[in-house]
């Protein structure tokens, strides 16, 4: 009953980007333990050297295709696109890191980028799942470092508060999902997504009362996912951890944990359920409930970051209204003639999104002062007389977020809007429309404070380091080079074809 | 033999007191013992699902035992968050943690 697994069946060599960076982290943590203290200086260059040869390999293998872990495990386009936007982003935030925790004296902590690399490589895992099984440990895997990292700067208060805060309400996501996928087991009888493919192919097909164990699953995951990304009507703790965790924590968590989360919904929606579609639809159960949940998110995301007057607080909202835009895209992947297409604007939304907002999240750590303070838009005030080069990259990433032509933030709109259009969902691309107008509104907010605006703008420090400094260089080449070149994108997602095809099957695929 | 659909209905009900419990207590501790209501009510099911659907393959009872490993790792987590916040603020009740709010 039980079989040894074959070294073929394991297949390591397409597993790579992952598990070496698996390694890595577990090598580190010995590493550190028997570092001295007066060398730890060197631990988060060894994270970041264990990264960056991850990343390489990604990008190395971009285009080989190939199952691990006995069909656990898949290695695909969209698995190194994945790896490469979750890698990006870990890269940066490392840089990030090092200034901050060196400014806040917790530079000898050195666990954080143990932890940091946990939950990067549970985004790794989430984005090459072939099985449902692995989404939920890999969401785990990602969650429960990040608990951690939340609350990373106590004795503070409001640390403290935004990981007790993110911890329940990510706890109670995850029985939400686990909940789910035991439908969706019970139904086709399998975790395996190609399995669960055919298995709802069948069920639908007969029509057989299973439908609804199915539907029950697909509503209690979308919940579980939906609060992992922050869309509205799940939110509601998104803005308290954003402002209360680390700023570099609260950068990472805000496109890692989206590139993961919705890698992991694409997986599971597109490959396992595109074949959910109720008598007389055209496109698959769940599409209508994402077009339904993007409208909403795109308005309260946008509309109530109108409102607010801290930095961390309003790119929160900000990046709720960001998670609308990318599940238009998802949602448009329900349509099966589109499917491709919505999972590409996705990734490339996702990709340029990285870029952008940790650009944006480096000048906000550059100008926070040691005690946490100096994050109010006021703050912001006169900023492009006292430093004229921090004000201009801080316009180019607000312009960038609203989605203005040159920026990397408009190819990634352009995306997803198209394929919005070409699913049918021409309302929710007006909405979309809309409500970027109105985000424009609370973006130039910040121009104006910086360059109009008479004030001291008494920033953190008065030297930027190395590490800021290079991330804020990498954050601005990224947006500037895929605006301006936007082939650039369409050439990397190109090979990003999850949609199972009829042939795929009789292949045996 | 017990139908299938008894068991769905304990793990329904299971669920639905952690749902409850974790919207309605007002204390930490009392919410992290909901959320395991809740995982454990998934246990049932899984085990349910595999016994009456899939016994010659092993899937259903290696992901309740992958649930419960998962769980007791979240809850050591969650216990020592919950003892940092106790230390300071001399509580667990969540209406006490409440510096950040819109």
């Amino acid at each position: 009953m039980i079989q040894m697994p074959t070294l073929e069946s394991l297949n390591f060599g397409v597993a790579f980007p992952a598990l070496s960076l698996v390694i890595g982290a577990v090598l580190l943590l010995v590493v550190d333990v028997f570092l001295p203290e007066r060398r730890k200086g060197l631990v988060p260059w060894l994270a970041l050297l264990g990264v960056l040869v991850s990343l390489a390999v990604s990008m190395i293998n971009y285009n080989e295709v190939g199952e691990a872990f006995s069909g656990m495990f898949i290695a695909d386009p969209f698995t190194s696109l994945v790896n490469i936007i979750v890698l990006i982003s870990a890269a940066l935030s490392i840089l990030l890191a090092m200034d901050y925790l060196r400014r806040t004296e917790m530079e000898h902590r050195s666990d954080y980028y143990l932890l940091l690399l946990f939950t990067t490589s549970g985004m790794l895992f989430m984005g090459a799942a072939n099985d449902l099984i692995v989404v939920f440990v890999a969401l785990e895997l990602l969650s429960i470092p990040l608990y951690v990292l939340s609350g990373f700067r106590r004795p503070n208060l409001k640390s403290e508060e935004a990981a007790l805060k993110y911890f329940l309400l990510g706890a109670f996501a995850s029985g939400f999902l686990v909940f789910g996928i035991a439908m969706i087991y019970g139904a086709t009888g399998t975790t395996n997504l190609p399995g669960v493919w055919a298995g709802t192919a069948a069920i639908v097909e007969s029509a057989s009362p299973s439908l609804y164990l199915l539907l029950l699953g697909v509503g209690l995951i979308v919940v579980s996912l939906g609060f992992k990304v922050a869309a509205v009507p799940f939110h509601m703790w998104t803005p308290d951890v954003y402002e209360g965790a680390p700023t570099p924590v609260t950068a990472f968590m805000s496109v890692g944990t989206k590139a993961g989360s919705f890698a992991a919904l694409l997986r599971i929606l597109v490959v396992g359920l595109p074949t959910l579609i109720l008598t007389g639809a055209t496109s698959a159960a769940w599409a209508n409930t994402l077009a339904i949940l993007a409208a909403l998110t795109m308005i309260l995301g946008n509309f109530v970051a109108l409102r607010q007057m801290n930095i961390k607080r309003m790119l929160a909202y900000s990046s709720i209204a960001h998670a609308g835009y990318i599940l238009m895209a998802v949602a448009a992947a329900g349509d099966p003639a589109v499917g491709n297409q919505g999972v590409q604007a996705a990734l490339i939304y996702l990709l340029t999104y990285a870029f952008t907002n940790l650009g944006a999240f480096a000048i906000v750590i550059a100008l926070e002062r040691n005690d946490g303070t100096g994050g109010q838009l006021d703050d912001f005030r006169g900023l492009a007389s006292q430093r004229p080069v921090l004000a201009l990259l801080m316009t180019f990433f607000m312009l960038s977020l609203t989605g203005i032509p040159l920026t990397a933030g408009f190819i990634g709109k352009w995306y997803v809007f198209l394929s919005a259009i070409n699913a049918g969902l021409v309302l929710l691309a007006v909405i979309g429309a809309v409500t970027s107008v109105v985000a424009a509104f609370y973006y130039i907010r910040i121009i104006v404070r910086m360059y109009l605006q008479e004030g001291d703008a008494n920033i953190g420090t008065s030297r930027l380091s190395y590490t800021l400094g290079a991330a804020i260089l990498v954050a601005g080449l990224g947006t500037l080079i895929f605006g301006v070149l936007p082939f650039l994108v369409a050439d990397l997602t190109q090979g990003v074809q999850i949609v199972r095809t009829i042939a795929q099957i009789a292949g045996g695929g | 033999m017990v139908p299938l659909w008894m068991f769905l209905t304990v793990g329904a009900i299971l669920f639905a007191i952690g749902l409850f419990g974790v919207l309605a207590r007002r204390n930490a501790v009392a919410i992290l013992m909901s959320v395991e209501l809740m995982l454990n009510a998934v246990n049932i099911n899984l085990v349910a699902f595999w016994r009456f659907q899939t016994v010659d393959t092993m899937m259903g009872q290696a992901f309740a035992a992958f649930v419960f490993v998962v769980a007791a790792a979240e809850t050591a987590v969650g216990l020592a968050l919950i003892v940092a916040i106790y230390r300071r603020r001399q509580s667990v009740a969540v209406e006490d943690v409440n510096l950040l709010k819109w």
